[in-house]
């Protein structure tokens, strides 16, 4: 089976599409990324770098490295805990699981923040609870990485799961016939084998993670220096017609966009990973 | 040596040899239960608060009605143009070799992997009264920012990967046979591309459309900067949602949330099932 | 050191894989289960290893309760089909891998460990490949390493589930006489699973024929071929004729000719003979008897020939004779056919079916030497 192989452009009409096609793109794609890296030294050097010494930016970059720094390694270990008993056996219930797994990410993330309000807020289930405690947990800290945690849940269980299936179970067998036990069998033989795919949607999940917007903005309560990530404090200055300071840190996301992106394209090049078409969220 | 074991009784699982089921899936199970349905059954329970009236009440207000209105109409345009548009991308990054077409693939990724807040303020300035876009368009009457065209062009931009990485695969793994065939028996290229290609796409193309379509209906970084929102002309659902939740109305920032899934399911579902027919009318 | 399989039984959904299996290994024996698929052969090998749990009977070891054993802990050396070996790890650690699991208490020094896959590689003849990945390896190679990596652990039992399926002829031929020969040198009792009967005879001590989840026959390969225990025994192991008989004391009688029944005591009655191409006659004399026949193909090379004729009914055999003998038969000539010795198979009365007679085609022939008849 042949697929068609790309041709040299030399006839105009597909000349046209590919014109249309890349200034599509540019426009697209590439305007708002110029856009954020102009406005971002608009004001020069000075404002750019000053902008990160602002204590609440100091904060919200703080902030945003913990809520990743406990979501990618908690969501990891699910990850490979639903690939393991999904790949590796066989059970009823199969494709509930996994459609429970993607749920996440067709819900819109402003619904993903406010689930957490509903159930842990003042007036939610357990509200009442929690202040009892004296516990915080929306409009605070916790609060956050909850929500953090949720929206990025099934990305990389869905990198691991179609790769640990197409595996099969035989040399976990192979190593259990020869003495091997569970935690040896995982560690020796299944994670070896996918650790690619792993690395993979981490870099995803991180992305996501650090980047979230929308379910973030429900439970922070913005409050300055204490409760905002760097997206909210993104959006902060704008609000505050701070353009250059609201860009510049902007431009420190899209930077970490840009170097995930190539980290992604260079695994996926290697051959080490298949490209995820299935990889698709919403920040 | 009579030992008869008695037969294990069918179950829901089947015994294998390898050890960490139990462990494995209580954990996900756990995991999942506690960071997916609990909120979920929180937030499914909660606009029946006043009762079947409360949440039609709260659904039907005007403002509301509107925001879900349009939340759902531009993502749906969006996403119909993006179908177009991105079959177009995902033709030329396929078919045709030119410069910097590597680079131009890796860009389509961009939109996942930017947070939506930067892309959200860079579209609104871009296409803002002073912007690069905005300014060139202002003085032909054309307002983009702060009005419902800023709500479909923002998802425009967000939808495109979509169709695009759904259907590359699908091109990459056609056939040249088909079309060859097609071309000896004198069809014409835009001939073989409709009767050919097109239909072989089908189903990737409506998985494209359902992607773009949820991630648009529900998304809120990208286009709250450049929307304006304001109530009743461009206002999108999840800002009404935000909204609610500040003034304490829980149950009816409920219901919005209630209302905004039920749709995306719906569309998923019947997606599905065109997909389905388009698949069992079989493609190459 | 005894394994001994008692009526051991095993069914998926409604199909029983395994309908009361039984058989004995001794100490060191190399034992071949033979069948066509789905006799079962493969899953009783899963039942062994641990992989899958019989519903009935059991198994032991030495006395042990074998079937209480987890996977892990039965010592039990398997080649998978598809060998199975840990695409990440390079052969030497492939290798070492069941000595590297052990617990700390029991794993040999890393030395020892080092020694022993030195000795596995040089047994298995792949030396100087300890460095490679099994990706870079041809599919013998693969298979050498699959067996050393099994017998790295000393099993009590090595198993091995059709090791040669995805080799072609002449490794496999080549891998079979080194199985056999690793077998001998290390002592092991080895089970080996294939549906090719020629392997199956020329590797094993005993070979267990299985069909349809039963044991039909065991024993060593020239019982097998000496004495059949059945028909379906008889059929699967070498190219069978088949005609319509009748057995009235003790003999099996024909149109026109009879034959001795290798049966002994066998009832009177209807049923098919079956026998082999070597013990088929052809005369084409004028006064000979026998089923009618006209030749239609003569096959094959060296002393031996394969002459393959058809009857009336359109019924085909297939004759062995020595080249003199078939050198004097023409394709299209008449003949008349005999068998010597036959299997009957009571259970099949109903007349073989043959197809259509078909329009023999002109082929060249050698020009008549005087003493040929007719």
């Amino acid at each position: 089976m042949n697929a068609a192989a790309a041709r040299r452009v030399d006839r105009p009409g597909p000349l046209v599409l590919v014109m249309v096609a890349v200034a599509w793109l540019l426009v697209v794609i590439g305007l708002p990324l110029a856009t954020v890296v102009v406005q971002a030294l608009a004001k020069g050097l000075g404002v750019f770098f000053g902008t990160f010494r602002q204590p609440d930016a100091v904060a919200a970059i703080r902030l945003t490295l913990l809520a990743a720094a406990i979501a990618v390694p908690l969501n990891a270990a699910f990850g490979l805990a639903a690939a393991w008993s999904i790949a590796k056996f066989e059970f009823r219930g199969k494709s509930l699981l996994i459609t429970l797994i993607d749920l996440p990410l067709s819900m819109s993330p402003v619904i993903s923040g406010l689930v957490w309000v509903l159930l842990l807020g003042a007036r939610g289930w357990f509200g009442p609870v929690l202040a009892a405690a004296g516990v915080k947990v929306i409009f605070a800290v916790p609060g956050i990485v909850l929500a953090t945690i949720l929206v990025t849940v099934p990305l990389i269980a869905r990198e691991l799961i179609p790769l640990m299936i197409e595996q099969g179970t035989e040399e976990e067998l192979a190593a259990t016939t020869l003495g091997a036990g569970g935690w040896s069998v995982f560690f020796r033989v299944t994670l070896p084998n996918v650790r690619w795919a792993l690395l993979h949607g981490v870099l995803l999940c991180n992305a996501r993670a650090m980047g979230e917007f929308g379910a973030v903005s429900v439970l922070s309560g913005h409050i300055r220096g204490v409760t905002e990530t760097l997206p909210l404090h993104i959006e902060a200055l704008y609000n505050d017609y701070d353009f250059a300071g609201a860009f510049s840190a902007a431009s420190l996301l899209a930077g970490l966009a840009i170097v995930t992106l190539i980290a992604k394209t260079a695994l996926e090049r290697a051959g080490a990973v298949n490209p995820s078409s299935r990889g698709f969220h919403a920040p | 040596m009579a030992a008869f074991a008695p037969s294990p009784p069918a179950s829901w699982r089947e015994s294998s040899p390898l050890p960490g089921f139990g462990l494995a899936l209580g954990f996900t199970v756990l995991y999942l239960s506690a960071i997916i349905l609990l909120p979920l059954a929180a937030l499914v329970t909660r606009p029946w608060q006043h009762g079947v009236g409360g949440f039609l009440g709260a659904i039907f207000a005007p403002t509301t009605l509107e925001a879900l209105r349009l939340s759902f109409a531009a993502a749906a345009a969006a996403a119909a143009a993006n179908v177009g548009l991105g079959l177009l991308i995902a033709w030329v990054l396929q078919r045709y070799d030119f410069p910097f077409r590597r680079v131009l693939d890796a860009l389509v990724d961009l939109p996942f992997a930017l947070p939506t807040a930067v892309a959200g303020i860079a579209l609104a300035t871009l296409y803002g009264p002073r912007g690069w876009i905005g300014g060139l368009l202002e003085p032909l009457g054309i307002k983009v920012a702060y009005t419902p065209l800023g709500v479909f062009v923002a998802l425009l931009a967000v939808g495109l990967p979509f169709v695009v990485r759904s259907v590359q695969p699908v091109l990459a793994d056609l056939d040249a046979a088909y079309e060859e065939a097609a071309r000896t028996l004198g069809a014409g290229a835009l001939q073989t591309f409709v009767r050919v290609v097109l239909p072989a796409l089908g189903p990737a193309l409506t998985t494209g459309f359902a992607l773009a379509f949820a991630r648009g209906a529900g998304e809120y970084g990208s286009v709250i900067f450049i929307a304006g929102n304001m109530p009743g002309v461009s206002e999108i659902a999840p800002l009404v949602i935000v909204g609610k939740l500040e003034q304490y109305d829980y149950s009816g920032a409920a219901a919005v949330g209630v209302a905004m899934l039920t749709v995306s399911l719906a569309v998923l579902i019947a997606t599905n099932t065109v997909q389905t027919r388009l698949s069992r009318r079989g493609g190459p | 050191m005894t394994l001994t399989i008692d009526r051991v039984y095993k069914q998926f959904g409604r199909f029983p894989a395994l309908a009361g299996v039984s058989l004995e290994a001794r100490d060191g024996e190399f034992l071949t289960l033979l069948g066509p698929s789905g006799s079962g052969k493969t899953t009783l090998l899963r039942v062994l290893a641990g992989l899958d749990r019989p519903d009935h009977g059991c198994v032991f070891l030495d006395g042990q309760d074998f079937l209480a054993l987890s996977a892990r802990e039965r010592r039990v050396g398997l080649v998978f089909q598809q060998y199975a070996l840990f695409r990440h790890m390079t052969v030497a650690q492939n290798i070492a891998f069941g000595l590297d699991v052990r617990p700390r208490r029991t794993r040999p020094p890393r030395a020892t460990i080092k020694q022993r896959v030195q000795e596995l590689l040089a047994l298995t003849q792949i030396e100087g490949l300890g460095g490679r990945y099994p990706a870079q390896l041809s599919g013998g190679q693969r298979q050498r390493v699959a067996v050393a990596r099994a017998l790295a652990v000393e099993p009590r039992l090595l198993l091995l589930d059709e090791p040669f399926g995805a080799l072609d002829a002449k490794v496999r031929k080549e891998l079979r006489d080194e199985l056999r020969r690793i077998h001998d040198a290390t002592g092991v009792t080895t089970i080996l699973v294939t549906h090719d009967q020629e392997e199956a005879m020329a590797l094993a001590d005993r070979v267990v024929l299985m069909n349809a989840g039963r044991v039909e026959q065991i024993g060593a390969p020239w019982e097998l071929d000496d004495a059949p225990a059945s028909p379906f025994v008889f059929a699967f192991l070498g190219e069978t004729n088949r005609l319509a008989c009748e057995v009235r004391g003790g003999v099996a009688r024909f149109e026109g000719f009879t034959a001795e029944v290798r049966q002994p005591a066998a009832a009177d009655g209807r049923g098919t003979a079956l026998f082999r191409p070597y013990d088929t006659r052809l005369d084409a004399s004028a006064n000979a008897e026998g089923l009618p026949v006209r030749v239609v193909d003569v096959r094959g090379r060296g002393g031996v020939r394969a002459v393959e004729c058809q009857a009336l009914s359109g019924q085909r055999f297939i004759a062995e004779l020595p080249q003199s003998a078939a050198d004097r038969l023409e394709v299209g000539q008449r003949a008349r056919l005999t068998a010597r010795r036959v299997m009957v198979d009571f259970a099949d009365t109903e007349p073989v079916r043959p197809r259509a007679p078909e329009r023999l085609a002109p082929r060249e022939r050698r020009p008549i030497s005087p003493s040929d008849p007719s």
